[in-house]
């Protein structure tokens, strides 16, 4: 019987350690500022422009990243229904509403993890930018409300096709018209050849990424979604900083180590899966050994590619920032979105696809306009659907998942 | 030792359901319980009502695989197997041609399409929701006071149509007590919600093709095949033993493979 084998073991990746040092100086920078008022704290949308309030001294911390925590140790259902309960619908994003929630009760997983944090770094500014959906400036906003801080953003087009030198300009004047606002925070005049620097960093910090992302084009691939769900954390927080660029200095080596001595990091690795949409944070060890028993290795997603930002070019800072955050992938139309699948098709060598179909998170479940069937037919590729949540457990039905997760698979099988 | 028998057992929401099949694959045995909160024994049971069934023992059994919901809680299989694969594999037995398989369960519903060869070309399975399955039926049956079994004749008096339009289980109940003040007999209201089934069933794919139908909903209660084949517009044909079918899926597959798991 299967469940009375042993599970086979997840192979550790050495860095880590290191990653985890990366995490924990930058919470415990921002807690030390909050604390002594210096440097100022901004909050800021993952994929907002934090390179512009690093240049201008800001700590800069990511209430997303946040959301993520509280998913990853399923603490959000205890929280969604108090900001249900202030008129935040269960509808609407779960990193919304179980960040809310958590503010309420006042608490956070944080400090369980590092000693000396008992609650959130409190901000000087809030910044948004409306690119990954509306909720996130919701989310701002409420925090605006809430704290009586100043939340300022940059309101983004979205389902656009190829990003123009138009839309760039637009967002690009929005991004310089937070200039004035967040001078007058500082304390301090922008230094744009800081500024530079810090775009400079963030684009070293992307190529690292995106190389490390890279890795799982090779056979066996030594690195899964799940890993990278996790190893994405320094992109993600402190990206426009040395130490993430010297994290992924330090990640990239052991990676390509594994690839020239053929180490999988799903062992006899048989297929290979592309994700679709959000993690389901709370499930994470789940389903990544359910994966690991079925031989299949989820080699890319859509989600660790989001902190891909290749436009980023210091001799340009503000426009080369517009058109990074522009073109993501939740910003862009179907058409684009589907060429991208391919593009990672090609170079990752994917047999299938995962689409999560993430109740709260409509922005990032692409299945729902047709996206799976189209791709089926001009591609060839057979997908399965799952429905669960990025935070909201309530809204994922393990047992359907993990016997459509095993029937894809044994479908994939049948192919070979 | 009688001749070799090979089982399939099917561990599901509401039913455990036991095939026994020869070397030919002919169905020998079968037996379908209740699943209740005890998968082990449930599976446990039904095995040994299908042995009897079959005036066999289990030496008899040279191999069993389990399927379903409870398919890791049967001590005795040899391997597993998903519900997916082996509805698939008891339809296309009796169906061997290209098809697509509505099953309607007790928690879940499946499309699943075979090519001729029997090899599956894609599937999908119902979103977290019971309406449109077995368990929307029952609890519709409790709402009016009805015996689950009484559902299939009770529909067949049915003369006029009513129109139950939620998509959720609950807010369907809610609706059938405003047909009850309206007046709506009885026969009516259980049509309505086998045409309630039907809708939820037909909005999961455009159905090109032969189909097939199979599970409890479609063995016990004929009325919604009828109502399927004119939902899709063409016949839909069931197998012989429709709710078995995932549990003869499962036994044909531990007649032909050697144990998986």
């Amino acid at each position: 019987m299967a469940e009375e084998k042993k599970a086979p073991a997840f192979k550790k990746i050495m860095a880590a350690d290191m990653m985890k040092k990366v995490m924990a100086n930058h919470f415990y920078d921002l807690n030390n500022a909050a604390k002594t008022g210096s440097p100022k704290v901004a909050w800021c949308t993952s994929v907002g422009p934090a390179e512009l309030l690093r240049a201008m001294g800001f700590l800069v911390y990511f209430p997303e990243n946040h959301g993520a925590v509280l998913g990853a140790t399923r603490t959000a259902m205890d929280y969604i229904p108090l900001a249900n309960a202030v008129g935040y619908s269960p509808e609407i994003c779960s990193y919304l509403t179980s960040d809310i929630g958590a503010f309420l009760k006042g608490e956070t997983p944080l400090s369980k993890q590092y000693k000396e944090i008992t609650s959130l770094p409190k901000p000087n500014v809030l910044v948004y930018n409306t690119n990954q959906c509306r909720d996130v400036k919701d989310w701002m906003q409420w925090y605006g409300r809430r704290l009586n801080v100043p939340c300022i953003g940059i309101e983004t087009f979205r389902n656009i096709g190829d990003v123009n030198e138009d839309a760039v300009k637009a967002i690009s004047a929005q991004i310089k018209a937070l200039v004035p606002t967040l001078e007058k925070i500082s304390g301090r005049k922008l230094d744009i050849d800081k500024l530079r620097e810090v775009v400079g960093l963030s684009r070293r910090c992307t190529d690292l990424w995106k190389q490390v992302l890279e890795t799982s084009s090779a056979i066996p691939s030594p690195f899964t979604f799940f890993d990278g769900t996790i190893h994405m954390g320094p992109a993600v927080v402190a990206r426009g900083t040395q130490e993430a660029v010297d994290y992924y200095e330090h990640l990239l080596p052991e990676l390509k180590k594994r690839i020239a001595d053929k180490v999988a990091a799903v062992e006899g690795e048989r297929h290979r899966i592309y994700w679709d949409g959000m993690p389901v944070w709370g499930k994470l060890r789940e389903l990544s050994t359910l994966f690991l028993e079925q031989k299949t290795c989820v080699v890319a997603s859509t989600y660790c590619n989001s902190w891909v930002f290749t436009a980023l070019d210091a001799k340009d800072p503000f426009d080369s920032m517009a058109r990074a955050y522009t073109e993501l992938f939740i910003v862009r139309s179907d058409d684009a979105k589907e060429k991208y699948i391919e593009r990672m098709r090609d170079l990752f060598k994917f047999d299938g696809i995962l689409f999560h179909d993430s109740k709260t998170c409509p922005n990032n479940s692409n299945n729902r306009y047709g996206m799976p069937q189209r791709l089926a037919e001009k591609l060839g590729i057979p997908s399965v659907v799952i429905h669960g949540d990025l935070n909201d457990l309530r809204c994922y039905s393990e047992e359907q998942s993990v016997t459509q997760i095993e029937a894809f698979i044994e479908q994939l099988e049948g192919k070979k | 030792m009688a001749s070799p028998l090979f089982a399939g057992i099917d561990v599901g929401a509401a039913a455990t359901k036991v095939a026994l099949v020869d070397a030919s694959g002919a169905l020998v045995g079968k037996a379908a319980i209740p699943s209740g909160m005890d998968f082990a024994e449930a599976s446990e049971t039904a095995r040994a009502l299908a042995l009897e069934d079959a005036g066999a023992s289990a030496g008899d059994l040279v191999r069993t695989v389990s399927t379903g919901y409870g398919r890791k809680n049967v001590a005795f299989a040899d391997g597993t197997k998903t519900e997916i694969a082996c509805h698939a594999r008891g339809a296309h037995f009796y169906f061997p041609e290209a098809i697509t398989i509505i099953d309607i369960g007790g928690q879940d519903n499946k499309i699943i399409k075979l090519d001729a060869a029997g090899n599956r070309l894609d599937f999908r399975m119902n979103r977290k929701c019971a309406a449109g399955t077995g368990a929307f039926l029952e609890e519709i049956a409790r709402r009016i006071g009805v015996r689950i079994e009484e559902m299939e004749g009770l529909a067949r008096l049915s003369t006029e149509r009513v129109e139950i339009g939620s998509f959720c289980t609950v807010f369907s109940a809610t609706e059938i007590l405003a047909l009850v003040r309206r007046g709506a007999k009885v026969p009516d209201i259980v049509k309505g919600a086998f045409r309630s089934v039907v809708k939820r069933v037909t909005e999961m794919d455009p159905f090109e093709g032969k189909v097939v139908a199979t599970g409890g909903v479609v063995a016990y209660n004929s009325t919604v095949v009828e109502l399927l084949s004119d939902a899709v517009g063409k016949p839909v044909r069931t197998p012989p033993a429709p709710q078995l079918s995932g549990a003869i899926g499962a036994a044909l597959y531990a007649r032909n493979e050697p144990a998986s798991s």
